[in-house]
């Protein structure tokens, strides 16, 4: 598979089919027709914009939390994961190599929140053994962006 | 003092450059888009940053050698084989100020005061001024679209004389695109084989070719020895603000070149010549990274303003389209400034780059997709108004 559409459309999103095509020398409906290819095959799973909240008057907490799980006979982390993803609040969920098992990120309006999650949610689930819980203070950079960078050109003609 | 009666004549006689003159409007009006850049936007990658970093770290603050540190010489002359199949000796190499010096060295070490130098045009419009300066007489030889803005045996043939010394070979192309492939080459060659002209082989946008990889004409046969190639860091490593290029010569070329060198110059910045060894040492998959970016923006470009209705020829290389604007009925001038003035869109006049420039503007595309798509909007709008 030639990824090449997938990566133009991971950065930009609203390049327009005839962009795409032009872009990439296909033809504008091959593009079309490949993108609602992916769409159906569960490739690209949406078209959402980066934004830095810190900019706007949104207030919100967000949190990274490790889990050590014990695995369940035959079914390992997946039950336990498919449970922890149906909570809106999760933003991504991966399973991990190292010293923890599951790594979670959440978002909430209050610290509050974060702290209830925790002790009702996922403390009390029969094969979480700890958790850990690490507030996001700043975002650097999020999906490949740096936030705090605001793009500005210092380039100057010289010749 | 009458300061005009003391400017030597040669430097009193420069005329500003184009497309700076035309750019000085452009930057004292407000919200203008400019596509009139010509270095990468991209920053160095950062890799090659951290070494010049850890060099200042660690003092090292000198002079370097005249030619260069040894190791970069060495790491110069392996790239250009990987890359190039060009097989230089480090002592053939010289690191210098941007590939700018090496011009400069190459044209002062061949021309006398009425020497003629001949000039592919459209081109980069620092060649003329520099020949100028040592009183050797540019002569433009025009390339043309049909020819897909190469140099043609015929037209060389044609323009050689007994007092041609140099011929400054500017391929890839700024601003045209045009590129010279292997065939075409050999053509070149076999007009220069039997004469004594050298070649001055502005190689600078080597990297970014689109479809077929670059050929350097000193490596064709019998080349080599009649060609000075001139190459550096700025657009393939987006290193311009570093100033650095290097000059790969005939050793006796060179040791005049040396000396010029050594006595204007001394050495190139040390700081920059850390980062470079870096650069050629890791970066090779940044080059292909960028270049694969400028071109799908090229295809854009290309595909956008041939629906326009300005006609685009397809750049084969570097990182500029030069749409013919012939179709509106302006000139160049008048164009660029309507569409500064009732645009704001900054682009360079094509006369800017020769004579044989006229009908034509030029348009960097080393800008975001989302700059080059709301310049495209506006220019699509001028376009369509003045039909």
């Amino acid at each position: 598979m030639n990824n090449d559409l997938l990566l133009l459309l991971e950065k930009n999103a609203r390049l327009s089919c005839e962009e795409l095509a032009a872009m990439l020398d296909m033809d504008k409906a091959a593009v079309a027709a490949q993108i609602k290819q992916y769409e159906a095959e569960g490739i690209i799973r949406g078209y959402a914009a980066i934004i830095d909240w810190e900019r706007t008057d949104r207030e919100y907490v967000s949190a990274r939390i490790e889990l050590k799980v014990t695995p369940k006979k035959d079914r390992g982390f997946e039950e336990l994961a498919e449970q922890i993803s149906r909570y809106s609040e999760v933003q991504s969920l991966y399973l991990m190599s190292g010293g923890y098992d599951l790594a979670l990120t959440i978002v909430g309006k209050t610290f509050k929140d974060i702290a209830s999650f925790v002790a009702y949610r996922l403390a009390p689930m029969e094969s979480v053994q700890s958790t850990a819980t690490h507030f996001i203070l700043r975002k650097y950079k999020d999906k490949g962006v740096v936030v705090d960078d605001v793009h500005r050109d210092e380039r100057r003609v010289v010749l | 003092m009458e300061y005009q009666n003391l400017i030597a004549r040669s430097a009193a006689g420069l005329q500003p450059s184009g497309i700076r003159k035309f750019f000085s409007l452009a930057a004292e009006m407000k919200d203008v888009i400019s596509l009139g850049v010509g270095e990468p936007d991209f920053k160095t990658p950062w890799a090659i940053r951290k070494a010049a970093i850890d060099s200042l770290d660690k003092g090292r603050t000198w002079y370097t050698a005249n030619a260069g540190l040894a190791e970069l010489q060495q790491e110069i002359s392996g790239y250009l084989s990987r890359r190039f199949s060009l097989e230089y000796d480090p002592a053939q190499i010289m690191v210098t100020v941007g590939g700018s010096e090496a011009i400069d060295l190459c044209v002062r070490t061949f021309v006398d005061p009425g020497d003629e130098v001949l000039v592919p045009e459209p081109c980069f419009v620092a060649y003329a001024p520099i020949v100028a300066l040592t009183g050797g007489v540019p002569v433009p030889i025009v390339t043309k679209e049909e020819d897909a803005f190469r140099l043609t045996a015929g037209a060389l043939k044609a323009a050689i004389t007994p007092r041609t010394k140099l011929l400054v070979f500017p391929f890839p192309n700024n601003p045209t695109g045009g590129v010279m492939r292997r065939a075409n080459l050999e053509e070149i060659a076999a007009v220069l084989r039997g004469t004594d002209i050298m070649v001055l082989s502005d190689e600078i946008y080597a990297e970014l070719t689109y479809g077929e990889k670059h050929v350097s004409i000193a490596s064709i046969d019998g080349m080599k020895e009649r060609t000075v190639l001139v190459n550096g860091f700025s657009k393939a490593y987006a290193m311009t603000g570093w100033r650095l290029g290097y000059v790969a010569a005939p050793p006796v070329v060179m040791d005049v070149m040396y000396k010029i060198h050594q006595y204007a110059i001394m050495c190139a910045t040390t700081t920059s010549q850390y980062a470079a060894i870096e650069a050629l040492r890791s970066c090779d998959d940044s080059i292909e990274k960028m270049a694969g970016e400028y071109n799908m923006r090229r295809r854009l470009m290309v595909d956008r303003l041939n629906k326009i209705g300005l006609h685009c020829f397809s750049p084969e290389g570097a990182f500029y389209v030069f749409p013919s604007i012939k179709s509106t009925g302006l000139s160049s001038q008048a164009f660029c400034e309507r569409l500064l003035n009732e645009k704001k869109v900054a682009v360079v006049p094509g006369d800017a780059f020769g004579e044989s420039g006229e009908g034509f503007v030029r348009i960097s595309y080393s800008y975001r997709v989302e700059h080059l798509r709301e310049a495209l909007d506006r220019i699509e709008a001028f376009v369509r108004e003045i039909k």
